[in-house]
């Protein structure tokens, strides 16, 4: 079923902004791992 | 009362919704009470691992508080201060609450466990199967005494705290436990007494709503007395130093004569309920202070 014009650029600004919150707290997360890494290896 | 079912939009939540999910407020507390566990604690932990095991505290409570929502949709729909939630409010579909309260329950304990130590990792699963399973699913709908056992499962982040440090419990940690698990009643009670027809509304058995007022402000006034003794215990027992025993004492005869005022008190307009609001409003603070002067406490007399 095709979504209309309004519904359809909602969604994709919903999909757009979960995105980017994903991408960033997987940086993060990516950051956190090699601090973790760091911190055991010199404990 | 019948209550309309929910109507979910079939629009992807937003973020901000699943961020909600996680009761931010509510986790402000148990980061302070975790940190503050990992600060009095003997012994030194990295301060990347010392920040991963209070991240790892915050996301299990997040996780807790998600699948809390998800398994009280209903409830929460019934009720005005909690109806505005994303599930009851239809910003989300249930299924998206589960997904990520299992997945962040799960996230935060295999991390805890793999950067911290294996004991903080089980303390932090009991937590958060003891909020969800005993308190959530099993208590809540079921018995007054629902906060009074429920409170455990947010008196566990100072055990959290100092185990991440130390590897093992010992004798002030559980007294903190003690002292944030017999806090709980007075304190959720002094909000069910002014909240008292949301809860009955919704049908949750709340003390106020099944004993009465009278008996609920007088069992909160009640539970004060060991939550008192539990938190300056710690001064007398040689935990603690004279700058903690102090301020306990001076931070509980506080909140005996609020909870004195509760106690006692008659009146019935939730309106007018200012002792109530008083106790409700001091008890936050109260447990921030004790947890914060024996932090203090601790870092002078170290």
């Amino acid at each position: 079923m095709a979504l209309d014009p309004d519904t359809e650029t909602e969604v994709r600004r919903r999909q757009r902004s979960r995105a980017i919150v994903t991408a960033l707290l997987l940086g993060a997360f990516v950051v956190l791992v090699y601090a973790i890494s760091i911190a055991k290896m010199i404990k | 009362m019948a209550s309309a079912p929910i109507v979910t939009s079939n629009m992807p939540a937003e973020w901000r919704d699943f961020w909600a999910l996680t009761k931010p407020r509510v986790m402000t507390l148990v980061v302070f009470t975790g940190l503050c566990g990992l600060l009095i604690a003997p012994g030194h932990i990295h301060p990347v691992l010392g920040f991963t095991a209070i991240l790892c505290i915050a996301l299990g409570a997040g996780a807790a508080a998600a699948l809390n929502q998800w398994y009280e949709a209903d409830l929460d729909s019934k009720m005005k201060r909690t109806a505005n939630r994303p599930l009851p409010a239809g910003r989300m579909n249930r299924q998206s609450a589960l997904h990520f309260g299992v997945g962040l329950a799960a996230f935060s304990v295999i991390l805890m466990g793999l950067a911290v130590n294996a004991l903080a990792a089980a303390i932090l699963t009991v937590s958060i199967l003891f909020y969800v399973l005993i308190y959530t699913v099993w208590l809540k709908r079921r018995t007054p005494q629902n906060i009074v056992i429920g409170g455990a499962a947010g008196a566990f982040p100072a055990l959290i705290g100092w185990a991440a440090v130390t590897g093992r419990v010992d004798v002030l940690p559980v007294l903190l436990f003690f002292l944030v698990f017999l806090w709980t009643p007075p304190h959720f009670w002094a909000l069910s007494l002014f909240v008292n027809s949301d809860y009955a509304a919704a049908g949750v058995p709340m003390m106020s709503v099944v004993a009465g007022t009278k008996a609920t402000r007088l069992q909160a006034f009640l539970y004060s007395w060991p939550m008192a003794a539990v938190a300056i215990a710690p001064w007398p027992l040689g935990l603690a130093g004279p700058i903690y025993g102090i301020a306990a004492i001076a931070l509980n005869l506080v909140f005996l004569a609020l909870a004195a005022r509760v106690g006692f008190s008659r009146e019935a307009d939730p309106a007018l309920m200012k002792a109530e609001r008083r106790l409700f409003g001091y008890s936050i603070l109260y447990l921030f202070a004790t947890f914060g002067v024996l932090v203090v406490d601790k870092l002078w007399f170290a």
